[in-house]
């Protein structure tokens, strides 16, 4: 039997879903459903919207008003939803892939407005729907299909990028931390404005396989013995934090949100009447 | 107040064609010879209650429209032929995921950034092929700044009726012709919008003889799911090939069994035409230039004039009717012979074909025409 929390929020009659065993993808997908749960928003006005990859198949389980896209263009499609009616919640679920490299223009760009839409990155460092080649979040040096020879990429910091671009809202979570990722979730959803909320996911079977991370048991356990708190990474020095993934809320910032800002504009023209 | 007759360039007509017919939002990128569609729509949107967006890029254009109107609104984009190419995964998304938007493009020369204020009609095939796969797609080219307002109208009305993307194919001739345009208001047009629905789960599901499903807008309370992959009735994604046939073969035939109430074309001097110019958009007015002075000059064959203006499905019933009844069809066109394949095709050899086209970015005259009427005449002696 699903928990309360599954039958409320999921289409109980499309899962088990179709993720590896040991990713990362379900433990985040929860935690996304948990959030908007915990904030008692009314589905009817919840839209999920999706790219293409693991991550993305997220939304056809998810009991919403739910958009699968094409590759890259979530955050592009979700703009059009949120300016159309900016009375309806929404949320983007994306891969490091999807959101980073082919997408990487309209994140930017969609932090730049300012627009409220909620961004959950599920980061699993590889592609996996298509077998295990880097992406713009591969680690330096570690291998994918298409690095057999070790990734000469640099990776992105994903919130770190976003909050430069001019996203209000940046957090890390991990699939290990369920119930602080579901606090971020929820806390990037309450916001007025652009959030990015990145989810460390685990992939044992493209990403631990290819760089010999061990069982799935270890890439959690790894998860728990090497993040730490952006509060107590606070007090760390770097040598401490050498190897160490920070997590938790990176910023928060005040600024007027798009949709807002083109009421207003409509007003102005007389077109609210 | 708006006032009723105007004088309007043809891409300011296609956004006040777009309103009459209930456009309330418009998303894209600066392209010539476009932009002046998204400037007039920047202001004019807002007047209305409409959003207004420039997107980062032409993919996020076309992908923020096809966002809004799952949200209720009906979308317009515009572009030139670069930002076509780039919107074509989405024209696609659109077909299969059966979301109504009107896609404009005002052609421009090409390949690649090409002759960026030069006309063209290169875009003819690409407006049907361009996006991968079997797939749905209507095509309408005016020739007039008139019809740039009450095609537009049209163009929405099937994309609703159809749930289809409409691409509004213009070409930079039309685009920045200058005529007297009369706006006629949305009470005197018929305007189709989206009717009720009751979906309750199976959003894909059609009825006996129907071909288009009912659509709810996201956050009246449906919640189900759309997606670019192959679907069940419920939409939800499905490798079963009975199914993926299924609806591959219904999204085909929502337009082939409609293909009457879809198409439209204009035919001048037809009945005892022996040739018969075959002409679209832009390349319609040099035609008439043409047929005009045919009349004139002594001993020259009748000639007459077949315009498609739906130009996607291509009318093939009456182009073969044509050519039972003329001698010599001559195709005119600013490409390197597009439509002439759809001609050649729908003729089954009846009557030869010649063709006139250009591809250096300078336009068909009537005398153009005239030399390639003489030139079957001659031949004829």
């Amino acid at each position: 039997m699903p928990s309360k929390l599954i039958e409320n929020t999921m289409r109980v009659n499309r899962l088990p879903h179709i993720w590896c065993p040991g990713c990362g993808h379900g433990i985040l997908m929860r935690d996304v459903a948990q959030a908007i749960d915990n904030i008692g928003l009314d589905p009817d006005k919840v839209v999920i919207v999706s790219g293409i990859g693991c991550s993305s198949r997220a939304a056809g389980y998810m009991n919403y008003n739910t958009l699968h896209t094409t590759h890259g263009r979530a955050i592009a499609f979700a703009t059009g939803v949120k300016l159309a009616n900016p009375e309806l919640t929404v949320i983007v679920i994306t891969g490091d892939g999807d959101a980073t490299a082919i997408g990487g223009n309209h994140l930017i760009h969609a932090c730049r407005r300012n627009i409220d839409l909620t961004v959950v990155v599920f980061n699993n460092n590889i592609y996996g729907m298509t077998g295990g080649q880097y992406s713009p979040t591969t680690p330096h040096m570690e291998k994918g299909t298409t690095a057999p020879y070790g990734n000469i990429d640099y990776n992105f910091d994903i919130p770190k990028l976003a909050e430069s671009a001019g996203a209000t809202y940046t957090a890390r979570g991990t699939a290990y931390h369920a119930q602080q990722m579901t606090k971020l979730i929820e806390n990037g959803i309450r916001h007025h404005g652009f959030s990015l909320i990145e989810g460390l996911s685990v992939c044992p079977t493209y990403y631990g396989r290819k760089n010999k991370k061990g069982s799935t048991i270890d890439m959690y356990n790894w998860q728990k013995d090497n993040c730490i708190d952006v509060k107590k990474a606070a007090n760390m020095s770097a040598e401490e934090l050498e190897g160490k993934i920070i997590i938790g809320e990176m910023s928060v910032a005040d600024k007027p949100e798009y949709t807002d800002m083109y009421m207003k504009i409509i007003e102005k023209c007389g077109g609210n009447k | 107040m708006t006032k009723r007759f105007q004088l309007l360039q043809g891409n300011e007509a296609c956004v006040e064609g777009a309103l009459a017919a209930g456009m309330k939002f418009y998303a894209g990128y600066p392209i010539t010879p476009s932009t002046e569609i998204a400037e007039r729509s920047a202001i004019r949107l807002p007047q209305v209650g409409g959003k207004f967006i420039q997107m980062e890029d032409e993919i996020a254009g076309i992908a923020a429209a096809l966002g809004a109107s799952v949200a209720g609104l009906k979308s317009m984009t515009a572009t030139s032929g670069p930002g076509f190419s780039l919107k074509q995964e989405n024209i696609g998304y659109a077909s299969i995921a059966e979301i109504p938007i009107v896609i404009v493009d005002v052609q421009r020369s090409g390949p690649s950034t090409g002759l960026p204020t030069s006309p063209s009609q290169g875009d003819y095939m690409q407006a049907k092929w361009g996006t991968h796969g079997d797939h749905p797609v209507i095509a309408i080219a005016p020739s007039s700044v008139q019809e740039c307002y009450n095609e537009t109208v049209r163009a929405f009305n099937l994309a609703e009726e159809f749930r289809v993307p409409v691409i509004f194919l213009m070409d930079e001739i039309i685009g920045h012709l200058r005529e007297g345009c009369e706006l006629i208001p949305s009470e005197e047009l018929e305007i189709i919008d989206r009717g009720d629905h009751n979906i309750s789960g199976m959003t894909y599901a059609v009825g006996e003889g129907n071909y288009v499903p009912e659509f709810a807008a996201f956050g009246e309370g449906e919640h189900y799911n759309i997606t670019g992959l192959f679907h069940d009735d419920g939409g939800f994604p499905t490798n079963d090939n009975h199914k993926a046939y299924s609806q591959g073969r219904r999204l085909l035939d929502k337009i082939t069994m409609n293909q009457d109430a879809i198409e439209k074309w204009e035919e001048t001097d037809i009945e005892d035409a022996e040739v018969v110019i075959v002409c679209y958009g832009g390349t319609a007015r040099a035609a008439s230039g043409a047929l005009e002075k045919a009349k004139e000059i002594e001993g020259f064959p009748k000639v007459g004039m077949f315009r498609p203006v739906t130009v996607w499905p291509f009318p093939e019933k009456e182009m073969m009717k044509i050519s039972e009844k003329c001698k010599h069809i001559i195709m005119a066109e600013h490409n390197d012979g597009q439509m002439l394949m759809e001609v050649q095709r729908a003729v089954k050899g009846n009557v030869p074909v010649s063709f006139v086209g250009k591809i250096d970015g300078t336009t068909i005259t009537p005398d153009d025409i005239l030399a390639a009427i003489r030139e079957v005449y001659e031949d004829a002696k």
